[in-house]
C-alpha cells in the first residue's frame, strides 16, 4: 500500500489565526467564568440543591460522548481495515482526544473544590462509577494518544493494530460508564435505568461522528484544502444509521418507564406536560436531532445532517440530564407533598450566563487542541491540509 | 494513635471532624448509660410496660482511641401523630446546633432537616413529617462518592469528610430523599464542632458530636423539651434499648422501603 501523504495545516491569511484568536478569547472567558464560580461559589449559577448538575455537565457530557464516537473513523480504518478511511485515521483520533480534553476540563473546573482533584486517584472509591470514570477517561486519553502516535509516526506503525483494538474496546467501556453514571441514580426516575448504558453508547457513536463530519470540512476550510465528496456522503449515511439507532433506544427508555410504578407520570411529564423540557424533547431531540438529521443524512447533505445532529444532540443531553433533576423525587409515593425545600413541586433551573460562557470555553478548548495539533503535527491528509494533493480515498 | 473510625467501611485518614469521632467510653452500653440517666429524663408511656426516655443525655462519652462500635446502630423513631401542625422545634434546634440557615436563597439553601407536609392521596389525612438524612445501611451517597469523602461509620452514621470532598455533587444527585446539600458560597457563623465549607457537601450528622459525648441529638432534645415529644433516639441494634421495644409495639414504616436502603429513621403513624 502506498504511503499516505500527511501535512501540517496550511496557514491561510485571514483564516487560521483569526479563528484561533476567537477560540483563545472564548477560552480566556471560560477560564474567567470558572474562576468567578470558584471564588463566589455555585450560588451565582443556576445550579441548586434541587438541580445540582447543570449546563456545565451538559457541555461536558456532550464532549465526552463525542470523544468516544469521534474515534469511529479510526476504528473503521484500523479494526475493520478499510483502506479508504485510512487517511483520516489520525484526525479521527485527534478529534477524540480534543473532545475529551474539553469535556474533562469542564468536569474538573466545575467541581466545588477542583484543587482536590488528585483525591479521585489517591483516595478512589472502587464502588463509585465516578471514580471508575476518572480511570476510564484518562486511560482513553492515553490509548487514543498512543494510537495517534502509531499512525503519524511510521516507526510505531506495527503497534497500531493493538492500540486500535484497545481504543475501540476502551471507548465502549467508557461510554457504558458514562451512561451508568446516571443510570444508577435510584432517586432520579427519568434516568434510573440500565437502558442508559446502550443509549449512551449509541449517542456517543452518533455525536462523535457528527462532530467529525463538521471538524473535517472545518479544518479543510481553515487550511484552504478540500474534502472528498464521496467519502463525506458515505460517512453521512453512517451517521443516519446511528441517529436511527439512538432514536430507537430513546423510545425503549421511555417504554421501560411505562412499566414502572408511577412511570406514566414521568413519561407524561417528558412528552406532554414538561414545558421547556417537552419542547426541547420534541423540537430538539426528535425534530432536529432525529427527523431533520435523518432526512439530511440520507438526502446527501452530510454536513447539514451533522449540524442538525449536534444541535439536536445538545438538546438531548440537556433534556436527559436536567429534566431528571427538575422532576420532584418520590419521597412518599401515594402522597401529595409540599415543603420549604420545594418537595413535590417541579424545580426550576435557569442556566446563568457564567455557565454558558464556561461551557463554550470547553468547546473552544476542544477546537483549539484540534487546530493547534494540526499545525504542530502532520495529521491532515494532504488534500485537507491545503497542500493541494488529493489524498483522501473515495 | 488509634483511628477511632478504623472499624468503619472507609480507609483511615486525617479527620477534619475530629470532634465527631471524639472518644466514647468502652465497656458501657447505651442501655446502662440510659439507666444512669433516667433521673433527669422525660419519660413517655408508649404502651403498657413500654416507657421511652427522651430529652435527656445518656451522659457517657467515648474515651480517646476507642473506635465507633459496629455493634451499635444509632437510629430515630419519629411518631408523626405527635408532630403538631406548625411545630418546627426540631428544625430550629438543628439550625442553632449546626449553624445553617434556610430561607434567603431558595433551593441554594441547605435543609439538613425540613418539615414535609404529606397528604395521603386516598383518604386525605395530612402529616407533618420531619425529614433528615436517613443514615442508610446501604447509602447511595456513599456508593457514588469518588473519594470516600462520604463514609458510613461503624455505628451506622453517614458523614461527609469535608477535607476529602471535591464538591462533585454526585451524592446530592444520588440521595433519594434530597437529604444531601452542597454549600454554594462562603459561610459565616460556623460552629466549632461542625466545620462546613464552601464547595463541599453536607447533611444531617445525627449529631454525631453529641452522641460521642453521650448526649442525644439536638432535634430530639428540643422535641422533648418544647415540641410534641415525637422523636426518640436509640441503638437499633441493642435488643434492650427502649427504642427496640417501641418499634416492636408501634406501627411504624420507613421511607421508600422498596429501595432496600435500610434506613435508620423509623416513622410512627405513617
Ligand atoms: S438519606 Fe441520603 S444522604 Fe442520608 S445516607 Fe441515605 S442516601 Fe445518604
Ligand atoms: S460532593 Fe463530596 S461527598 Fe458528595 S460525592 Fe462528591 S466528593 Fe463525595
Ligand atoms: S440529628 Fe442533629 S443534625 Fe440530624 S436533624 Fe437532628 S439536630 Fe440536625
Amino acid at each position: 500500500m502506498a504511503a499516505i501523504a500527511y501535512d501540517l495545516i496550511a496557514v491561510r491569511p485571514g483564516r487560521l489565526l483569526p479563528i484561533l484568536g476567537v477560540f483563545a478569547a472564548a477560552i480566556v472567558a471560560g477560564l474567567g467564568a470558572a474562576l468567578i464560580m470558584a471564588l463566589a461559589g455555585h450560588q451565582i449559577t443556576g445550579m441548586t440543591n434541587r438541580v445540582p448538575w447543570g449546563l456545565p455537565h451538559v457541555f461536558a457530557y456532550f464532549l465526552i460522548l463525542s470523544a468516544s464516537g469521534a474515534l469511529n473513523v479510526a476504528v473503521i480504518a484500523s479494526v475493520f481495515r478499510r483502506a479508504d478511511y485510512k487517511p483520516l485515521e489520525p484526525l479521527s483520533a485527534l478529534i477524540a482526544v480534543a473532545c475529551l480534553v474539553g469535556g474533562l476540563s469542564l468536569l474538573v473546573l466545575d467541581l466545588g473544590r477542583p484543587d482536590r482533584l488528585m483525591l479521585t486517584m489517591t483516595s478512589a472509591n472502587p464502588r463509585s462509577i465516578f471514580a471508575w470514570n476518572v480511570v476510564l477517561y484518562t486511560g482513553f486519553m492515553a490509548v487514543a494518544v498512543a494510537h495517534l502516535i502509531t499512525v503519524i509516526d511510521r516507526r510505531f506503525a506495527w503497534f497500531g493494530g493493538i492500540t486500535g483494538h484497545t481504543a475501540n474496546i476502551w471507548r465502549f467501556v467508557l461510554t457504558t460508564g458514562t451512561g451508568l453514571d446516571l443510570g444508577v441514580l435510584v432517586g432520579r426516575e427519568l434516568i434510573h435505568s440500565a437502558v442508559l448504558a446502550p443509549l449512551f453508547i449509541s449517542l456517543a457513536l452518533t455525536y462523535g461522528l457528527a462532530v467529525f463530519l463538521l471538524a473535517l470540512p472545518g479544518l479543510a476550510w481553515l487550511g484552504g484544502g478540500t474534502t472528498d465528496r464521496a467519502l463525506m456522503q458515505r460517512l453521512g449515511r453512517l451517521l443516519g444509521l446511528f441517529v436511527a439507532v439512538s432514536a430507537y433506544l430513546a423510545v425503549v427508555l421511555q417504554a421501560v418507564h411505562l412499566y414502572a410504578p408511577d412511570g406514566r407520570d414521568v413519561v407524561a411529564f417528558l412528552l406532554v406536560e414538561g414545558g421547556v423540557y417537552t419542547a426541547l424533547f420534541w423540537g430538539g431531540q426528535i425534530g432536529l436531532g432525529t427527523v431533520v438529521a435523518l432526512v439530511l443524512a440520507f438526502g446527501g447533505r452530510p454536513i447539514a445532517a451533522a449540524a442538525a445532529t449536534v444541535v439536536g444532540g445538545f438538546a438531548t443531553v440537556y433534556v436527559t440530564l436536567i429534566s431528571a433533576q427538575v422532576l420532584p423525587q418520590a419521597i412518599l409515593p401515594g402522597m401529595t407533598v409540599t415543603s420549604a425545600f420545594g418537595d413535590g413541586a417541579l424545580a426550576t433551573y435557569q442556566p446563568a450566563l457564567v455557565e454558558w460562557v464556561f461551557g463554550v470555553g470547553g468547546l473552544a478548548i476542544a477546537a483549539t487542541v484540534a487546530i493547534v495539533a494540526c499545525r504542530l503535527f502532520r495529521i491532515l491528509p494532504k488534500a485537507s491540509a491545503g497542500a493541494g494533493v488529493r489524498a483522501i480515498g473515495g | 494513635m488509634t483511628d477511632p473510625r478504623r472499624t468503619s467501611d472507609r480507609p483511615t485518614s486525617a479527620c477534619p471532624m475530629a470532634e465527631t469521632d471524639a472518644p466514647r467510653p468502652a465497656g458501657r452500653s447505651r442501655r446502662q448509660a440510659l439507666a444512669a440517666f433516667a433521673a433527669g429524663a422525660a419519660a413517655t408511656m408508649l404502651a403498657p410496660g413500654v416507657v421511652l426516655i427522651t430529652g435527656a443525655a445518656p451522659g457517657a462519652a467515648r474515651p480517646p482511641g476507642t473506635p465507633a462500635s459496629p455493634a451499635q446502630r444509632w437510629g430515630l423513631l419519629i411518631e408523626l401523630g405527635h408532630c403538631a401542625d406548625g411545630c418546627a422545634r426540631c428544625v430550629e434546634a438543628c439550625q442553632t446546633e449546626h449553624g445553617w440557615h434556610a430561607g434567603d436563597h431558595g433551593a441554594h439553601d441547605p435543609h439538613w432537616i425540613r418539615l414535609v407536609s404529606a397528604t395521603d392521596d386516598t383518604h386525605g389525612r395530612t402529616l407533618n413529617l420531619p425529614l433528615m438524612c436517613q443514615h442508610c445501611a446501604a447509602p447511595p451517597c456513599r456508593d457514588v462518592c469518588p473519594t470516600h469523602a462520604t463514609f458510613r461509620r461503624a455505628d451506622g452514621i453517614v458523614l461527609v469528610d469535608r477535607h476529602r470532598c471535591i464538591g462533585c455533587r454526585y451524592c446530592v444527585m444520588a440521595c433519594p430523599f434530597s437529604a444531601r446539600f452542597f454549600t454554594p458560597g462562603a459561610l459565616t457563623d460556623q460552629r466549632p464542632h461542625m466545620p462546613r465549607g464552601q464547595g463541599t457537601a453536607e447533611g444531617c450528622t445525627l449529631c454525631v458530636h453529641r452522641i460521642d459525648q453521650g448526649q442525644i441529638p439536638a432535634c430530639v432534645e428540643a422535641c422533648a423539651a418544647a415540641g410534641g415529644g415525637a422523636m426518640r433516639f436509640g441503638d437499633l441494634a441493642d435488643p434492650d434499648d427502649p427504642i427496640r421495644a417501641a418499634l416492636a409495639e408501634l406501627p411504624t414504616a420507613r421511607l421508600r422501603p422498596d429501595l432496600g436502603l435500610g434506613t435508620a429513621v423509623h416513622y410512627g403513624d405513617l
